[in-house]
């Protein structure tokens, strides 16, 4: 076990707080880097899908982990980001600058879902950005003019600066490059004052306005930062996939994102990017155990079942999610024989009601 | 016109019935229940299993349909709801949401159901009868029957049975109820096998208007806007709210380009959301410091 001792308030600000993390960060992105060389192309493309759904994951979490609002329409920003991408490539506009188009119109569009999160709280909040991503949904199938409608639209691979981001290794390097990136500006962010006012509104919305937060600036610009961020990703994903239509960004695919974020670790930076491998890897193991079951079970239906089961046991048995498990682990081996069964035991209660009786 | 309105009526008798559900578990719980349109197709499957592949008759199917869903919703609450009481909404929006998926996926693996399309018969086949110039479809005019019948014994529960004044009871205040001696969790579970019996009531009404199929439950997602428009904690709302959502839909899908009427219903419910969060019919009690 290690003992830090600070002697400077500059420490406090680190994002490695000792060498042991600098070494371990360092080794993975060591054989992150040297991926291409190791793994065939099938597991690149899933590479891929983490890489952007980690990206996706880091504004969620943003928005969900460290502001404590709800989101069931992030498809929805999803859909904006890739669209942008598509028509402005199909314009001739270089990746550098639709790339941060798309997250600007997304953002944007976040801004304005925001502004009815002034208002709306928990239930109400979920349902209102549920009928957003409906209509976003719906806007898009029916605006042939610009979107092609339920026919979909064409992506060609990326061209950046003369380079053709078409083989499995280069975009991996571009997707890996993005993520990393987002990583870092979602750590600088938390640790800025900005950062430190989502945890104080996520904690008590009461208390951080007491404490002179503006909750009606910092929430909306949570939730057009985090649209940002799903917005690059859904970039990315429209390149990844190449053919992107309306039914790619339903309700459902919201519900998706919003498990990244549940079953990664709600409120952990680390979790946005494990709950994406998680999310990704799950469809592989299944369709691996699929050969080991009868015929009846094996079906279609089985997918939606071990998903469900997963969140369900995932939020009744491990709240914090995979990385939660992973500081539990960490725990144990550190305290050595001294790890307690209730040291991070949920406390139970009645119900905290928002209702006033 | 007359005709379109009571399309209108009948489909929104449907929304009220499964937002009758979520209002039900709201208020009682504080949880929004994303399964229930779920649960409804789950009632609708159980109806079917006995009226075709058993060939009981229809009120037999209803009862039966009914007894089977409130089993199944009091053992949700039981097995998945209960440990998570007290926790954040989010947390227990998204285990109802992952009741939802294994709901869905664990139909097709029935032998029997599957994840075919089914049709239901109903005593009340595809006749119309004319009454002052308008034609009745048989059909509507039943569900709007039946669901008034339902709301009714309902409100009478409610109003006069011991067990209907304790889940009023919970739901305006659990402490103070477990404090009166009301046995809470045993209350809740009661409550969740009441909203799944209306889910089946629900699914068995709208078998005939959609067919049975595993993706029936998707309906619940309209009947949101149902249960947001009329105020979430209120049970009267609820039933108001549907009707309006599927009045509003009947009339966009008749006067207003196509496309439209599947997104009707969502903004209605984001104007009602941005005019008066509390909805029609909702308390706006604020918190104080």
């Amino acid at each position: 076990m290690r003992f830090l001792f600070k002697t400077d308030y500059a420490q406090d600000l680190q994002l490695f707080k000792h060498s042991g993390q600098v070494f371990w960060y360092g080794l993975l992105s060591a054989i992150l880097l040297a991926a291409p060389y190791l793994a065939g192309e099938y597991v690149m493309s899933q590479l891929h899908f983490i890489c952007i759904y980690s990206i996706v994951g880091l504004g969620l979490m943003l928005l969900v982990g460290f502001t404590g609002q709800i989101s069931l329409g992030h498809a929805a920003f999803l859909a904006v980001g890739a669209y942008t991408e598509a028509l402005l490539q199909a314009r001739g506009v270089p990746f550098f600058i639709s790339l941060p188009v798309a997250a600007l119109l997304s953002g944007a569009l976040g801004w304005v879902l925001g502004l009815p999160a002034l208002r709306l709280k928990g239930i109400y909040l979920a349902i209102a950005t549920l009928a957003f991503n409906v209509i976003v949904e719906e806007v898009i199938a029916r605006w042939e003019g610009l979107t092609g409608g339920n026919s979909g639209l064409h992506l060609k691979p990326v061209e950046l600066f003369g380079m053709r981001f078409d083989g499995e290794a280069s975009f991996y390097y571009l997707c890996l490059g993005l993520t990393a990136l987002s990583i870092l500006a979602l750590m600088n962010l938390l640790r800025s004052p900005t950062g430190r006012a989502f945890v104080a509104i996520r904690d008590s919305e009461i208390s951080a306005s007491c404490l002179g937060v503006n909750l009606a600036t910092y929430k909306t610009l949570s939730f057009a930062l985090s649209a940002a961020f799903t917005g690059i990703g859904g970039a990315l994903y429209a390149h990844k996939v190449s053919f992107i239509s309306p039914e790619q960004f339903t309700l459902l695919q919201s519900i998706e994102l919003v498990t990244i974020v549940i079953l990664g670790g709600v409120g952990f930076v680390h979790g946005a990017v494990l709950g994406a491998a998680f999310l990704i890897v799950l469809p592989q193991l299944i369709s691996i155990a699929k050969d080991y079951l009868p015929s009846n079970v094996a079906g279609s239906g089985l997918q939606a079942v071990v998903f469900g089961l997963v969140l369900i046991l995932f939020i009744i048995f491990e709240p914090h999610g995979l990385y939660g498990r992973w500081l539990k682990v960490r725990t144990w081996l550190e305290l050595f024989p001294f790890y307690r069964r209730g040291m991070f035991r949920r406390q139970k209660s009645y119900m905290k009601s928002e209702r006033l009786r | 016109m007359l005709q379109l309105l009571l399309a209108g009526v009948a489909q929104g008798c449907v929304y009220a019935l499964v937002a009758l559900g979520f209002v039900l578990i709201y208020k009682a719980t504080e949880t929004v229940n994303f399964a229930q349109g779920d649960l409804m197709m789950l009632g609708g499957f159980f109806a079917l299993t006995a009226s075709v592949i058993m060939g009981w008759p229809y009120w037999a199917t209803i009862l039966f349909a009914v007894a089977a869903m409130v089993a199944v919703g009091m053992l949700i609450e039981r097995v998945v709801l209960r440990p998570v009481l007290g926790q954040p909404a989010f947390t227990v929006v998204m285990i109802t949401i992952g009741v939802g998926y294994v709901l869905r996926g664990a139909v097709t693996m029935v032998p029997g159901w599957g994840s075919d399309t089914y049709t239901f018969p109903t005593p009340f086949s595809e006749g119309t009868f004319k009454l002052g110039g308008v034609i009745f479809a048989v059909q509507q005019v039943a569900v709007i029957v039946m669901t008034a019948a339902l709301v009714a014994a309902l409100f009478v529960f409610f109003r006069y049975s011991k067990l209907g004044v304790a889940m009023q009871a919970t739901s305006q205040n659990q402490l103070a109820a477990a404090y009166m001696g009301i046995p809470v969790r045993r209350v809740n579970m009661m409550i969740w096998g009441l909203s799944a019996g209306v889910a089946a009531f629900a699914g068995i009404l709208l078998a005939p208007m959609t067919f049975v199929h595993s993706n029936m439950g998707f309906i619940g997602l309209k009947a949101f806007p149902a249960a947001v428009v009329g105020g979430f904690g209120s049970v009267p709302g609820a039933i108001v709210g549907g009707l309006i959502i599927g009045l509003v839909e009947a009339l966009a899908g008749r006067y207003l380009p196509e496309g439209f009427k599947d997104v009707a219903a969502y903004v209605v419910v984001l104007a009602v959301l941005m005019i008066r969060p509390s909805g029609i019919f909702g308390e706006t009690a604020r918190k104080k410091v």
